[in-house]
């Protein structure tokens, strides 16, 4: 039993990354009809100049600010100098696109700080608090909990309450209309790479200490979790990004708990699979019929 | 397609849309077509690998092998319009069936030269059963979850190796012991050239049988597919069933290439098959041309190339080892990413693209060199 209470907070505290990086992907879908693929390798370059900015300066919260900005500016850059110009006729095409930015920023990385894994700072203690004899959670996983509601909320209310995301969701929506009405179309479009690009920093910032540690490739495997999760809640709905989050994260840390942790990512492709075949839309889909 | 156009007799209608006429004779040519050019091209690469020193060999068999994989992914993604970022996964299958062959048969005691092709088949029945069942995922996935699914094929394979050491020896990898050149070829026959050969028939047999699957009743499906699975159901084509053949063809020659990649490195590891070797191969048949067979072969020369360039640059410069090893590694990353974004984003048709747009430009400039 206590072990089941401190793989269920593990996996939350885990699934709550994972939202916030499936929210980023659902947020890029939604204003682009994008996936981006790159989403991963962008957030690992922001977390890498935090790094720097850290072990210069010596403060972790210094290095965390500099990460969410550097991951809005990159998400903005990305989109105005690569995106932007490519043809979305067909759907390959910005898939392809975005894997060839991996390689780069990978390769970019690579030669900058080199293919090692480096050690990660953490704000809080990773030790767990016990409560009544039961190991529950740790002060770290409290500020992911904590960072990630935030964010989660600050994203709920600007796209329903406030006219910046009214005029994004119109944007989206309708792009030639809103065009007519004044909005700026390609502004909009910008603003929701770089919100995206800042959550995805955001997110790896936060898990990248709780694994291996900070590596061009650190993300990979988190990318595809969060694929999953965003899969799983369905790539349209940011409520479903957030659930879907936090079940793949229950998931995987029951399967590495119980099952051991090699077959991690075995459990994410066999999920993945099964949604994709029995519930194609994402379990919070509305009913939606492709052709043929 | 307008009532007009569908009035006028084939071969006019034909020279109109730019289609080849496809009456019985040039149907049935093709084969003897593509068997001739596979005769030179044998010739050609048996007599080049006595020109060159063993080392050209080598990189040309590793071409070989690559030109499976990159040719089987051109006919998946330019010719069925399916993505696949897990082809690099399938080679992995390959490779690990044929070490696993070779290593069993060593373990009996078996010798002899058809045991390797035996171990190639092996590999290539063992990929087209996985790429059977990929395929029927895909077969009802579209665009961004197709990437997605064969993304996760692709990082999830490898570390299957890992997962299950016990069979294929987690990090280390396994070892392919392979026969020696048979001695009918003399005592010195140097191995490479032997390489070169083994690979290279492998993969013209293959290029021949993929050439003529492209230029059939399938290939034309294949097309039609792509093209609108609307109309194409329309036409009586089962959609479905198309798009898992394509992924079946394309995953056997996948494994058919990993196998020989197997052979030629004599070991197989995980570290060989990662995600960057699946972007790699998408890159390859991106950048050489998406739907063109030839871009395939352009694709495939220069994953072997690019490394190898940048090696003698990086030689050039003199930098402290620990730099050079960095860039060494890296900056055929970098070199391809950038490629690639530039060519989806200027030239969408790749290097094919270009030289027959360049053909088609210096035909037009002399009309009477035409006729």
């Amino acid at each position: 039993m206590d072990r089941f209470v401190f793989l269920t907070v593990d996996g939350l505290s885990r699934g709550a990354v994972y939202a916030a990086f499936a929210l980023a992907l659902v947020l890029i879908w939604r204003a682009a009809r994008v996936v981006n693929f790159a989403q991963g390798a962008m957030a690992v370059a922001a977390a890498y100049v935090a790094y720097s900015v850290s072990a210069a300066t010596g403060s972790y919260w210094l290095g965390f600010l500099v990460a969410i900005v550097a991951g809005l500016l990159l998400g903005a850059l990305v989109d105005r100098v690569v995106m932007r110009h490519v043809d979305h006729a067909s759907p390959l095409n910005p898939v392809i696109v975005a894997l060839g930015l991996v390689l780069v920023l990978q390769a970019v990385l690579g030669m900058v700080y080199g293919n090692e894994f480096r050690p990660a700072d953490v704000p809080f203690s990773r030790s767990a608090l016990t409560v009544g004899g039961v190991a529950v959670l740790s002060p770290y996983d409290l500020f992911v909990f904590a960072t990630i509601g935030v964010v989660v909320c600050a994203l709920a209310w600007m796209f329903a309450r406030t006219a910046v995301g009214l005029r994004m969701r119109a944007a989206a929506f309708a792009p030639e209309v809103s065009r007519l009405l004044g909005v700026n179309v390609g502004g909009m479009l910008t603003l929701g790479w770089a919100l995206a690009s800042g959550v995805g920093a955001l997110a790896a910032m936060l898990v990248i200490p709780t694994e291996l540690g900070l590596h061009p490739h650190a993300m990979d495997l988190v990318f595809v979790s969060a694929f999953t999760a965003a899969v799983v809640g369905g790539l349209d709905s940011p409520l479903g990004a957030v659930v879907g989050g936090l079940v793949v994260g229950l998931l995987l840390s029951y399967v590495s708990g119980y099952a051991g942790s090699d077959l991690t990512p075995l459990a994410v492709l066999v999920l993945l699979l099964a949604v994709l075949l029995v519930r194609p839309g994402g379990l919070f889909a509305p009913v939606a019929a492709r052709r043929v | 397609m307008s009532a007009t156009r569908a009035a006028l007799p084939p071969r006019q209608r034909a020279a109109e849309t730019g289609d080849r006429p496809l009456d019985r004779g040039r149907r049935g040519s093709t084969l003897l077509r593509h068997l001739a050019v596979l005769l030179v091209v044998g010739l050609v690469l048996v007599a080049v690998s006595y020109a060159v020193e063993p080392f050209r060999n080598f990189q040309l068999a590793t071409v070989a092998a690559y030109l499976c994989a990159t040719a089987g992914l051109t006919v998946l993604t330019g010719l069925n319009g399916q993505l696949s970022l897990g082809h690099g996964a399938l080679m992995a299958t390959g490779a690990y069936t044929v070490a696993l062959c070779q290593n069993a048969f060593a373990d009996r005691g078996l010798t002899g030269g058809w045991l390797l092709a035996l171990s190639l088949l092996a590999a290539v029945l063992g990929t087209v059963a996985v790429g059977a069942v990929v395929g029927v995922a895909a077969a009802r996935l579209r665009g961004p979850y197709l990437a997605g699914v064969t993304l996760a094929v692709a990082v999830v394979v490898p570390a299957l190796a890992v997962t299950f050491d016990g069979v294929f020896n987690g990090e280390q990898g396994l070892s392919v012991p392979v026969e020696p050149p048979p001695l009918a070829l003399g005592a010195y026959f140097p191995y490479e050239r032997w390489q070169l050969w083994l690979s290279g028939a492998a993969t013209l047999l293959a290029l021949l049988l993929v050439a003529n699957l492209v230029r059939s009743r399938y290939g034309r499906t294949f097309r039609a597919v792509r093209d609108d699975e609307v109309a194409a159901r329309l036409a009586g084509i089962h959609v479905a069933r198309t798009q898992v053949l394509a992924f079946v063809v394309s995953a056997a020659t996948a494994g058919l290439g990993g196998g020989l990649l197997a052979m030629l490195a004599q070991s197989v590891s995980p570290g060989a098959f990662s995600l960057t070797l699946s972007l790699f191969l998408l890159m390859a048949v991106v950048i050489g041309g998406l739907g063109r067979l030839a871009g395939a072969l352009w694709g495939a020369v220069l994953l072997v190339a690019l490394p190898d360039l940048t090696h003698s640059v990086t030689e050039l410069l003199t930098l402290s080892p620990a730099v050079a090893q960095r860039l060494e590694g890296n900056l055929p990353l970098a070199i391809f990413g950038v490629t690639l974004i530039v060519v989806m984003i200027a030239a969408p048709g790749g290097v094919q693209g270009l030289l027959s747009r360049l053909g088609r430009g210096l035909l037009a400039r002399w009309p009477a060199r035409r006729s």
